[in-house]
C-alpha cells in the first residue's frame, strides 16, 4: 500500500530499494550516507534479504559484483571518496554486463574533502574513473520523492540494460526530511525466478545446462573489440531513450539556468527573485546526468542573453552544457565549492551582476 | 555384460587441454577440486571465483559456474555470491600474487567474517602470469625478474606464510597446507580439499587450503627439478600439514573429554 510519510532522505532511499525488490546490500561506513547501511542492517533481513558490512569500499563493490553475478538484486551505497574506490568494480560490472543500483550521496572534495554536501562528483559519475569503454547511467534527483521514484526506475533500467545505474544525490537531499509516498513492495526473487529471468546468472548448472561463465578477460583483441561493438548499441539506445530533464520557462527566457539536484531547487527560488527585478529566467534541470539531456537545449531562444550552469562544483557540468549549446551561446558559471551552498539571493545577485547590473 | 570402467576423467574437468606451462601443477589442483566436487554430486551447485593471474582461465577447464574477479578481490566476490546462494558450494581459487599481495585485505576479512566458503590458495612463490616477478611468498635468495640478485630480507622482507596468518583469525576453522610435488602429497591434498568442502557443507566457517605449487617456467627449472624445488626449498619454509582445525565436531569432542 502506498503511504505518505515524513522521512529522512537516506532512510527513504533504503526503503525504496527494498520495496523495489532489492534483497542484497553491501556498503562501508562513510558520511553523509550512514543512515542507509544502518537502516538496511535493521530492515533487510526482515524482508528476507542479506545485509553485509564490508571491510572497505573495494570489498563492498566486489561483494556487490558477486551478488549481482549470482542474480541478486543489489544496492550498493557510498559517498564521493568511497565511490572513487568503487570505480574499478563498476568497470568490471560494465564489462560483464551485470545490473546493479548504486547510491552516491555526494559530499565536497577532492581528497577526504568535507562531509558537507557537494556536486563535485559530476565528472566522476558521468565520465567514470574505471578503465575501458563503458558508461554508467546516472540519475540526479532534486527531492526525496523524486529520488524514491528514480530508485524504482533505476532498478528497471539496470535490469533492462544489464548495466550499473548510479543515483547521484547530494548530501543535502540525503540528510533532509520531506514527506514522501513510498512504492508498494515488489518482493524478492527465488532461485527459480532468477534462473528464468537471468539465464546468464551464476546459480549452479544443476546438471541441466552448460556452465555459466562470467568473464572480463579477452586475450584475443578481436574478441574484445567484437564484444564492445556488440554491447555498445545499448548506450546509443540509452542516449535516445533515457535522457530526461525538466524545463521551466525556458522558451523565450533571457536567462537560462542549468542546474540539478539541490542546486536546482535553490535556482527555482532565485528565478522568483529575478522575476521581481524584471528578469525573465528559465531552468533546464537534467534528471539524467548521463545520458545528458541535450535535446532540452533546443528550447533555448537564439536571443537568450545568458546561459548559466549552476553547480556545487568548480565547473564540471558546464562542459556538457557547452557541448549541448553547440556554440550557439557562451556559457557562464555560478558556483560554490568545498561543501558551501548557494542561496537564492546569491544566485540572483551574481546573475544581475553578470548582466551588467539591474535592468 | 558391459564392462565397468575402473577409472574415468572427472566430469568436473572439461575436455580442453590446459594452457598452463609443462610441469605446472595448476592442472593437478584443478582436477583434485573438481573430482572432490563430483564425488559429492556437487558440480551442479558449485560456483567458483577465479583470480587474476595464470588461473584466471580456470573456468575454461572447471565444469562449474564461474566468474573472474578483479585482482585480489575473489573472497569479496565469493562472499557476495554466497549471500545469494547460501546452499551452494562457493569457492575461490587464487594464486599467491592475487591472494598474498594485492588481496590480503579481502582474504583476511573473509576469514574474519567466517565466510562459509572455501579458498584454494596456489603458492608457487612467484608472479607467474606477468612473467616471474617477486611475490610476497618468494623465498629469500630467490631470483625473480624484480629481484635479479635474489630476494633480500632487508629490502623485501621475509616470505609471507599466509596459512599461518589466516589461522590466527577466529573465523577460519580449518587451515591446511598441502603440496603437489609427489603422488603421496597429491593424495593428501585431495583429502584436505574434501575436508574443506565438508566444512562448507556443514556451515562451520571459513576453510583455507594452501597448495605448494610449481612454476618451472619462471623458476627457470625443468618440470622435474621444479618438483625438487618444492620439496627441498619450499617445504622447509612452508611446513605441510593441518595448521588449524576448530570445526564444531572437534570442539564437541574436546568438551566430551573434559
Amino acid at each position: 500500500m502506498s503511504e505518505k510519510r515524513l522521512m529522512k532522505g537516506n532512510e527513504a532511499f533504503a526503503i525504496a530499494a527494498i520495496r523495489n525488490g532489492c534483497r542484497f546490500y553491501f556498503g562501508y561506513p562513510i558520511t553523509p550516507q550512514n543512515e542507509i547501511p544502518e537502516y538496511m542492517s535493521r530492515e533487510l533481513n526482515k524482508a528476507g534479504g542479506q545485509f553485509l558490512q564490508a571491510e572497505s569500499e573495494l570489498a563492498a563493490v566486489n561483494m556487490a559484483f558477486g551478488a549481482a553475478c549470482a542474480g541478486g538484486k543489489v544496492l550498493l551505497s557510498s559517498s564521493s571518496p568511497g565511490i572513487a574506490l568503487m570505480q574499478e568494480g563498476m568497470s568490471y560490472m560494465c564489462s560483464v554486463q551485470v545490473p546493479i543500483v548504486i547510491l552516491n550521496v555526494m559530499r565536497g572534495g577532492p581528497g577526504v574533502g568535507t562531509i558537507q554536501p557537494g556536486q563535485a562528483d559530476y565528472n566522476q559519475v558521468t565520465r567514470g574513473g574505471g578503465n575501458g569503454d563503458y558508461h554508467i547511467i546516472v540519475y540526479a534527483p532534486s527531492s526525496i520523492q523524486e529520488a524514491v521514484d528514480m530508485i524504482g526506475k533505476a532498478y528497471e533500467v539496470a535490469e533492462e540494460y544489464r548495466n550499473p545505474v548510479i543515483i547521484a544525490v547530494d548530501g543535502m537531499i540525503g540528510q533532509m526530511m520531506e514527506p514522501v509516498v513510498l512504492p508498494e513492495d515488489k518482493g524478492g526473487m527465488s532461485e527459480d525466478e532468477i534462473d528464468a529471468a537471468k539465464p546468464w546468472a551464476l546459480t549452479g548448472h544443476k546438471d541441466r545446462r552448460d556452465r555459466n561463465v562470467i568473464k572480463s578477460l579477452h586475450l584475443k583483441q578481436d574478441e574484445l573489440e567484437d564484444l564492445i561493438n556488440e554491447y555498445w548499441p545499448k548506450y546509443e539506445r540509452a542516449e535516445r531513450e533515457l535522457a530526461d530533464y525538466e524545463a521551466i520557462n525556458v522558451e523565450g527566457a533571457d536567462v537560462v539556468f542549468v542546474a540539478y539536484g539541490s542546486s536546482a531547487r535553490v535556482t527555482v527560488e532565485a528565478m522568483e527573485l529575478l522575476k521581481e527585478q524584471g528578469i525573465n529566467a528559465g531552468l533546464i534541470r537534467p534528471k539524467t546526468l548521463w545520458p545528458f539531456p541535450e535535446k532540452a537545449f533546443d528550447l533555448i531562444s537564439d536571443d537568450v542573453k545568458k546561459v548559466i550552469s549552476v553547480e556545487l562544483s568548480q565547473g564540471q557540468m558546464i562542459y556538457d552544457v557547452r557541448l549541448a549549446m553547440k556554440g550557439r551561446h557562451e556559457v557562464d558559471l555560478i558556483n560554490r565549492v568545498g561543501g558551501m551552498l548557494l542561496s537564492p539571493a546569491e544566485i540572483a545577485e551574481r546573475t544581475i551582476k553578470m548582466m551588467g547590473g539591474a535592468e | 555384460m558391459a564392462m565397468e570402467p575402473l577409472f574415468e576423467v572427472t566430469k568436473g574437468m572439461r575436455e580442453d587441454i590446459t594452457t598452463y606451462c609443462p610441469g605446472c601443477t595448476h592442472g593437478i589442483a584443478h582436477r583434485l577440486i573438481m573430482e572432490a566436487l563430483e564425488e559429492r554430486g556437487a558440480l551442479g551447485k558449485a560456483i567458483g571465483v577465479s583470480p587474476v593471474g595464470c588461473s584466471i582461465v580456470a573456468h575454461q577447464y572447471m565444469n562449474v559456474d564461474m566468474v573472474e574477479s578483479a585482482h585480489g578481490r575473489a573472497p569479496a566476490v565469493a562472499s557476495g555470491i554466497k549471500r545469494v546462494h547460501p546452499d551452494h558450494y562457493v569457492f575461490t581459487y587464487q594464486g599467491d600474487g592475487d591472494l598474498a599481495s594485492i588481496g590480503t585485505g579481502e582474504i583476511v576479512h573473509a576469514a574474519h567474517r567466517g565466510e562459509k566458503i572455501c579458498t584454494f590458495f596456489i603458492n608457487n612463490a612467484i608472479f607467474g602470469m606477468t612473467g616471474g616477478q617477486m611475490a610476497p611468498t618468494s623465498l629469500l635468495g630467490q631470483k625473480t625478474t624484480t629481484t635479479v640478485e635474489g630476494r633480500k630480507k632487508e629490502v623485501n622482507g621475509s616470505p609471507l606464510r599466509m596459512a599461518e596468518l589466516i589461522a590466527t583469525v577466529e573465523g577460519a576453522v580449518y587451515v591446511e597446507r598441502v603440496s603437489l610435488h609427489s603422488p603421496a602429497a597429491v593424495r593428501k591434498a585431495k583429502k584436505a580439499i574434501n575436508k574443506a568442502l565438508d566444512v562448507q557443507e556443514k556451515g562451520q566457517g571459513f576453510a583455507f587450503v594452501e597448495f605448494l605449487s610449481t612454476c618451472p617456467t619462471n623458476w627457470g627449472l625443468s618440470p622435474a627439478k621444479a618438483l625438487d624445488f618444492v620439496s627441498e626449498k619450499m617445504i622447509p619454509y612452508y611446513p605441510l600439514g593441518k595448521i588449524k582445525d576448530t570445526t564444531w565436531e572437534n570442539i564437541e569432542v574436546e568438551e566430551e573429554g573434559r
